[in-house]
């Protein structure tokens, strides 16, 4: 009896869904749209570096050191002068990232003995990036010196660097888990809150609650169709991510599956509790939106990563369910690792879905006044 | 205009009714600001490293030393099995695998030529390419020390470079990312706000009501975006005084011309957010739109990656990303003092972006309420 | 109001007023007309046509083909000037639960341009005819809801309007409320106020000095309740009401 009419509900729910049309393919087409262009767009690769030369005495050895620059293909000289005025409207206007400065004694000296000044100006407004550009230009000046310098008897220690599980560091590889734990929560956890606060909102809610419906089923009705569509939506992801970058999979696809599954409903509860906790939909969407997109952007080691973070702000970043399956999701893809060695995370995720659900179940008990 | 004041107060009292909704306004972007701020930085202060080492020379205990040394690596481990240490890897319990052959001094007594192996774990990209670049740097200053050992003072043709950054001479990435930051809480709160506040009308029945008053569609849409636009001031006002005092962000140029942008910028996110209110039906469905929107406005705005390292269709499309040019803006007049001139092309282009988002949200309601 | 409006002494006139929603037509070539000062009723089942019609005349539905005339003034052209001379009061409540009831009157004595002195005056006359003086600063939302509609329509009357639309005021609200709500009405009308009044309550029309009555997007018949009862030889305009919509193809008899 019971059991008919839950189904009943949840019948009700995927009727809500499937008849939103537009809502419905922005659901499922989003992850598919976000992982192909931001697979193509998220990169931090450096490309293409412009130069500012700033040579108060031109002659050959600045011009063929200028013309090593050139040779790498990755440098473009934007703009020459004579004085180093030239550099500050540059950098102000965004459009140089290097300046090279040359000593007036530069070619001089470079033939004599006294050392041959050089001033590598670059813009480090963004550290990251002006890091890479400073040992790109390093890197050219330095070719060039040794080649002067043949002959002479320098130690050198080459290093070979490999790069475990990313060999050519592919952002991609590294969004696509992030990415998925993005929409996995925009989906669950956006998605129920805003609708069983719509209920709450219309007075839906207390005709169910007086239903024979228990408040667990008619969150299970609730959860139960949004589960589904992430579920979906995991799979197109992933699809996307190995048909069109050629993430690799080196574990288990269905112990990922599995993951995902745990994962959302993490995010499903998260939704519920929200919802549980709101007076309205405005507010229950806006508290969801800062709960979840900035912090599992941001706090899940998705793009920064986490040992960078300030040692106070770690507690933080466990409570932040995305860091746990994204460790789990690059576990599973890149290492192909299993769950001897992800059970710790797996454990986190159970219990933070165990409590979670416990809570929102309980919030939604009918209430005696 | 007399109407417009009635209207705006009506605005501002249902806003400010709502506790939650205060809260969730004012206090919850600081308190992430605060967070996030610190969260957002490419920084890897220390790297566990794991040593293989089968050299067991003087000249291997040297570069382990001068590793630890650094501070920038911590030795977590060493066996002369890597078997071992790809485990660890496996398991994270280390980021570096520092891979030491049996010959090495042997060799660069020799030849001066030695050679190494580095193992980073690339699960965490950026993470991997820091941490190598500062291992290189290592290395290198420990080949030049060996070489003026073994053979004291070549006499070559030094360069000698010196490296300046400009803007931001610590490097330190909050400086860069607590402006951008602070735009995307703005950006999320107010598009969101004014998002959903039209089709809630629309939901209650209450558009219907004020669509049979003479109310013209100007002064209704006026409205709508001026509350949020001061409270997304308020708020970037708020935001400007954490990243001053708390984060101690630079602020070299004219706050005036950050404010001036702002009001600009927020006409077009605000304008974006109202349009999608007069298209769809339910606050869902809008919901829904603008997490969808803003999502790409955010991973696409160079807040987190650089534009210019994004192939150049994507660069096109980041031209029609009003988030991009207010990052871009913020970041050069706080960091690099950039004056009026430098950062007009942008305030244009968002001016623009306003002008097109407002006309369309009116054309769309008039279209709706006739 | 318009010199040809004053002349006819018509404060709305529809001819062939039709809406189709693609091929299902809602409201099917109506026309009639309301006298300047009259209290109008326009009646039907659920789903008749009558809130698509009212919708047509408040300018808030674009009409597919006919004419029709609101205070003089086009339904096609010249909807700004029929916003300035009505008052709209929907099927669903419309005044807004987390504003006070004092804020409310305000809001729409502000909307209507109003002056504040006059708008503080009929916020004080309008809070003591309806008992709600001490209930000023209370948030709509929690008034019970024969209050909430009494307030709604005393505000959709704020600003005077030569006509006043009513789309089934007094749904869900119990009959001594709607006896005052009524009162009201007949108050509005003794000022020469036009109401244009739908309802599903038959007693209602009782209280109208003309009705017409909706079967499926049609005007079925239309008069004095008294004429319309000799015409169809029944006791009450109920009785009327259920032999035409026995004929009904849609819309479930009331």
């Amino acid at each position: 009896m019971n059991l008919n009419a839950l189904r009943a509900f949840v019948v009700k729910e995927l009727h809500h869904i499937l008849r939103d049309r537009q809502t419905l393919t922005v659901l499922l087409m989003m992850p598919l749209v976000q992982v192909i262009l931001f697979g193509y767009a998220l990169r931090s690769d450096v490309r293409d570096i412009r130069m500012a030369i700033v040579d108060p005495t031109p002659d050959n050895a600045t011009l063929e050191l200028q013309s090593r620059f050139l040779s790498t293909m990755r440098f473009r000289i934007v703009a020459t002068g004579q004085s180093t005025d030239i550099i500050e409207p540059l950098f102000r206007r965004d459009k140089a990232d290097v300046a090279l400065v040359f000593d007036p004694d530069f070619a001089s000296h470079l033939r004599g003995t006294e050392p041959a000044r050089l001033l590598i100006a670059i813009d480090a407004s963004d550290p990251n990036t002006g890091t890479t550009y400073l040992n790109y230009t390093r890197a050219v000046i330095q070719a060039y010196q040794a080649e002067l310098s043949a002959g002479s008897n320098q130690v050198r220690i080459v290093t070979e660097t490999r790069m475990r599980f990313n060999p050519t560091l592919e952002s991609v590889n590294l969004f696509v888990p992030g990415l998925i734990a993005l929409v996995l929560v925009l989906v669950s956890a956006l998605m129920t809150a805003i609708s069983l606060s719509r209920e709450k909102e219309r007075g839906t809610m207390e005709v169910l609650l007086v239903s024979p419906l228990r408040p667990q089923q008619i969150i299970v009705g609730k959860v139960l169709p949004y589960l589904v569509l992430a579920f979906a939506n995991v799979l197109t992801a992933l699809l996307a991510a190995w048909a069109v970058f050629h993430v690799p999979f080196r574990g288990s696809v269905v112990l990922l599956l599995l993951e995902s599954i745990l994962y959302t409903l993490v995010s499903l509860a998260l939704g519920v509790l929200v919802a549980a906790k709101t007076a309205s939909q405005r507010a229950a969407m806006l508290t969801a939106m800062l709960a979840t997109m900035l912090p599992n952007a941001l706090l899940s080691g998705m793009i920064f990563p986490i040992a960078s973070m300030p040692r106070w702000l770690l507690p933080v970043t466990y409570v932040v369910p995305a860091r746990w399956f994204i460790v789990i999701a690059r576990g599973i893809m890149l290492k192909g690792v299993g769950l001897g060695i992800l059970w710790r995370e797996t454990l986190v995720l159970s219990a933070m879905a165990l409590l979670l659900l416990v809570a929102a179940m309980r919030s939604f008990k009918p209430r005696m006044e | 205009m007399q109407t417009l004041r009635y209207l705006l107060r009506k605005e501002f009292l249902q806003v400010f009714r709502d506790r939650m909704m205060v809260t969730q306004l004012l206090l919850m972007p600081i308190i992430q600001l605060l967070l996030l701020g610190n969260a957002a930085t490419f920084e890897v202060k220390t790297s566990r490293m794991y040593v293989v080492d089968r050299d067991h020379s003087e000249t291997s205990r040297g570069l382990i030393d001068r590793m630890q040394a650094s501070r920038r690596f911590n030795v977590v481990g060493a066996s002369p099995s890597m078997d071992v240490a790809n485990d660890w890897m496996l398991r994270r319990k280390t980021d570096v695998i520092l891979s030491i052959p049996a010959d090495l001094e042997r060799d660069i007594v020799r030849t001066r030529n030695g050679a190494i192996q580095l193992i980073l774990n690339a699960e965490d990209g950026a993470a991997a390419g820091v941490t190598q670049s500062y291992a290189a740097q290592i290395i290198g200053a420990y080949a030049n020390e060996l070489g003026a050992e073994l053979m004291p003072k070549v006499s070559g043709h030094p360069i000698e470079v010196r490296a300046r950054g400009w803007y931001n001479p610590d490097l330190d990435y909050r400086d860069y990312m607590v402006p951008g930051i602070l735009v995307q809480l703005v950006t999320v709160v107010g598009t969101l706000m004014a998002a959903m506040n039209i089709v809630r009308e629309k939901e209650l029945g209450t558009l219907d009501q004020l669509s049979v008053t003479p109310l013209s569609q100007s002064t209704f849409m006026a409205a709508k975006l001026i509350p949020f636009w001061v409270i997304a001031l308020v708020e970037l006002t708020l935001g400007l005084l954490v990243a001053r005092f708390v984060f101690h962000v630079p602020m070299l140029g004219s706050i005036a011309l950050v404010f001036g942008a702002a009001a600009v910028y927020l006409i077009a996110a605000l304008g974006i957010g109202l349009f999608i209110s007069t298209l769809v039906d339910t606050q869902q469905q809008a919901m829904f739109v603008t997490f969808f929107i803003i999502m790409v406005y955010l991973l696409m705005s160079g807040l987190f990656t650089p534009v210019r390292s994004m192939p150049d269709w994507a660069q096109w499309m980041a031209q029609f990303n009003p988030v991009k040019h207010f990052i871009e803006i913020m970041r050069a007049v706080l960091l690099k003092g950039a004056t009026p001139r430098d950062v007009a092309r942008p305030i244009g282009i968002l001016a623009v972006f306003g002008v097109v988002a407002l006309t369309l949200a009116i054309r769309e309601y008039g279209r709706r309420i006739g | 109001m318009t010199a040809a409006a004053q002349i006819n002494g018509f404060a709305i006139d529809a001819q062939n007023l039709t809406r189709r929603f693609g091929s299902f037509i809602a409201v099917d070539h109506i026309t009639f007309d309301v006298k300047t000062g009259e209290v109008f009723g326009f009646l039907g089942a659920n789903g008749a046509g009558k809130t698509t019609a009212i919708k047509m005349l408040v300018g808030l539905l674009a009409p597919s083909e006919g004419v029709a005339h609101v205070a003089g003034f086009d339904v096609h052209s010249q909807r700004e000037q029929i916003r300035r001379n009505i008052g709209y009061m929907s099927q669903r409540f419309s005044l807004y639960a987390d504003l006070t009831v004092r804020e409310n009157i305000r809001l729409y004595g502000g909307i209507y341009g109003l002056p504040p002195a006059h708008i503080e005056e009929r916020t004080k006359l309008m809070l003591d005819t309806l008992g709600l003086a001490t209930n000023a600063d209370d948030l709509v939302g929690k008034l019970p809801l024969g209050w909430k509609q009494k307030l709604a329509f005393s505000v959709a009357l704020l600003h005077e309007p030569k006509i006043v639309f009513l789309d089934e005021p007094t749904g869900g609200v119990d009959p001594i409320t709607r006896r005052q709500f009524w009162e009201l009405i007949y108050a509005a009308a003794a000022r020469g106020t036009t109401v244009f009044v739908t309802t599903h309550y038959m007693d209602e029309a009782e209280y109208c000095d003309r009705i017409s009555i909706m079967v499926d997007g049609k005007i079925a018949a239309l008069g004095t309740p008294t004429e319309l009862k000799e015409r169809f030889g029944a006791d009450s305009v109920d009785d009327v009401f259920v032999r035409l919509a026995r004929g009904a193809k849609k819309g479930e008899a009331a």
